[in-house]
């Protein structure tokens, strides 16, 4: 009886704020926009019965989708979301992989410290952290300044407001979310397993190759869920660092909510971009489960 | 002892450098008496004096401050529910969805949750204001405290609660007095993590705010995006200090209390 109220009280909560928003989005999608409050048509009538589920269900059309098809702007900024999300995360695990190999190999003593350092960013507010990017990447920021200053420029480059400000954003700001992973895997890592390759013949780097870097794969795999995801929809970073040049997705959708107000369009928009990433949902949560049991 | 190789050390400082200094110049930056964020004109603590008289700013402030309180605190309760479920709950109808709801929120873009949220509260008729910023801050935060919680579960030793039920305790006396003790530092780290997530958050927040209930992150955000504002770098490095003394004083307390544990157990044997 308990186990049940115990199990109901999240499931119901998840359903009624996770699955059925999920299903009025679809809904909307399918309906026509509307200078109304709310801004679209058909509105679900129950009180007339069948004949209301039935009029409400014809009036559904596939319009905003193929309105999607007729606009450049919006393939192209799912490519674009693409394309940035796969370079970022692939620089991101660049980044990532040195420092988390340097922590799982630090001293036993200085690892929680050198956690805590990681952690503490991650804790500290995301908006924050974009932000603190302008004042360095802008034309007359720190960044230019120290450059012209050891002479290796003599014109400003600009970065803010270009895609680069944006991948460098995106690496900033996710890199606690790669590493982590990679650190716990590597951390398990038995040390003696590289001396046997090294007493079999192999070099450094042939050792770290065979057997570091096959066995650091659960961390890679979840590291890179972590980010490729999320960033697929990012908001904040296109919008403070990438200026106009930056064409994503979840900008397009931002801006086709609150500045076209065309709730139905915002929505079809999300559908797509939720079947985009539901491979890699479902992927990444089939590997969290995995290692949960084998941790268990 | 390990002594670090040079290439280790190099990828650390330069990893930490990375990681730090955005942050660090955020911070001296605000000290700046120039309104130029970018050029240095003398030290200067008026960009604080100007960011507490802004009354815009501090009634943001403490909308967050509620959100964020009542949304951990809920999202701890429904987060820590569904994390004994996942873990100790045995099998049940529909656990693949369960899990999948769990896991999803985690990765999923903001625009979408904040975009779907909205959408059911029109639907339901529901007015937005500070009420369902606390809903959808909830339903993302319990998902981070269900998955810190229960990777605690899965670590602890089950048979612990099985004699506790092998000694008569009823399940729920067997989980207030042996499973509680034993996963309070995850369930209190989950509830540090689901309020940071709510004070932090903008894309949510935007969609599910109403006219009078502004948070921080919504004030922040339309202050910088057209530039650089020196009162927000003061208002930054205020934020920036509590998360670092929270972090380190929730560290070496948790720290304290391993030591403490393994002294008593030493003393048991």
């Amino acid at each position: 009886m308990r186990r049940a109220a115990l199990i109901l009280l999240p499931y119901s909560w998840l359903i009624a704020l996770f699955l059925v928003p999920f299903l009025i989005v679809i809904k909307i999608s399918l309906s026509d926009i509307a200078l109304a409050i709310p801004p679209y048509t058909p509105n679900l009538d129950l009180s007339q019965g069948w004949a209301g589920i039935k009029d409400f269900l014809s009036q559904l059309d596939l319009d905003n989708f193929k309105f999607l098809t007729t606009d450049d702007l919006y393939w192209k900024a799912y490519l674009s979301s693409l394309r940035i999300a796969l370079l970022s995360t692939f620089l991101t695990l660049c980044v990532a992989y040195p420092l988390a190999y340097g922590m799982a190999r630090a001293p036993d003593e200085w690892r929680p410290t050198l956690m805590m350092l990681v952690i503490l960013p991650f804790w500290s507010s995301f908006l924050i952290r974009v932000y603190s990017w302008k004042a360095i990447l802008a034309n007359e920021g720190l960044l230019n300044q120290f450059l012209m200053l050891i002479r290796v420029i003599d014109e400003p480059l600009t970065i803010l407001n270009t895609p680069t400000a944006v991948y460098i954003g995106i690496v900033y700001t996710y890199l606690p979310f790669m590493v982590l992973p990679l650190y716990s895997a590597l951390e398990k890592l038995d040390g003696s397993l590289l001396e046997a390759a090294e007493d079999l013949g192999c070099t450094r780097f042939q050792a770290f190759w065979l057997v570091t870097f096959p066995l650091s794969r659960n961390g890679i795999i979840a590291g890179c869920f972590l980010v490729f995801i999320p960033v697929m929809g990012e908001f904040v970073i296109p919008a403070l660092l990438g200026g106009s040049q930056t064409l994503m997705i979840g900008k397009v959708l931002w801006e086709e909510f609150f500045s076209n107000r065309d709730w139905p369009v915002a929505s079809a928009v999300a559908v797509i971009l939720l079947a985009i990433l539901v491979i890699p949902i479902v992927l990444f949560q089939r590997n969290e489960e995995k290692q949960r049991e084998a941790e268990g | 002892m390990r002594r670090l190789s040079w290439f280790n050390a190099t990828s650390l400082t330069i990893g930490f450098a990375f990681l730090y200094m955005p942050m660090i110049i955020l911070v001296v930056y605000s000290f700046n008496e120039s309104k130029l964020v970018t050029v240095w004109a003398g030290f200067s603590t008026k960009w604080y004096g100007e960011l507490f008289r802004n009354e815009a700013f501090l009634d943001a402030a403490w909308v967050t401050l509620r959100v964020a309180v009542f949304s951990s605190t809920l999202a701890t309760i429904l987060g820590t529910a569904a994390a004994y479920v996942l873990v100790r709950g045995g099998k049940f109808f529909g656990k693949t969805l369960f899990s999948g709801m769990i896991y999803a929120p985690l990765v999923m873009p903001d625009v979408i949750l904040g975009l779907s949220l909205l959408l059911l509260f029109i639907a339901v008729g529901l007015d937005r204001g500070m009420l369902t910023i606390i809903l959808a801050h909830t339903t993302f935060a319990m998902c981070y405290v269900a998955v810190v919680v229960s990777s605690r579960l899965v670590s602890f030793d089950r048979s612990l609660e099985e004699a506790a039920l092998d000694l008569g305790c009823t399940p729920w006396d067997a989980f207030r007095s042996v499973t509680l003790p034993i996963i309070a530092p995850a369930v209190v780290s989950g509830w540090l993590l689901g309020f940071t997530l709510s004070l932090d958050d903008l894309v949510i927040a935007s969609f599910t705010s109403g006219p009078s209930s502004t948070t921080l992150p919504i004030k922040i955000f339309s202050a910088v995006r057209l530039g650089v504002s020196p009162e927000i770098n003061a208002l930054s490095s205020i934020l920036i200090g509590f998360v670092t003394i929270g972090v380190i004083t929730f560290s070496i307390s948790t720290k304290r209390a391993v030591v403490r544990r393994k002294r008593e157990e030493n003393a048991v044997m």
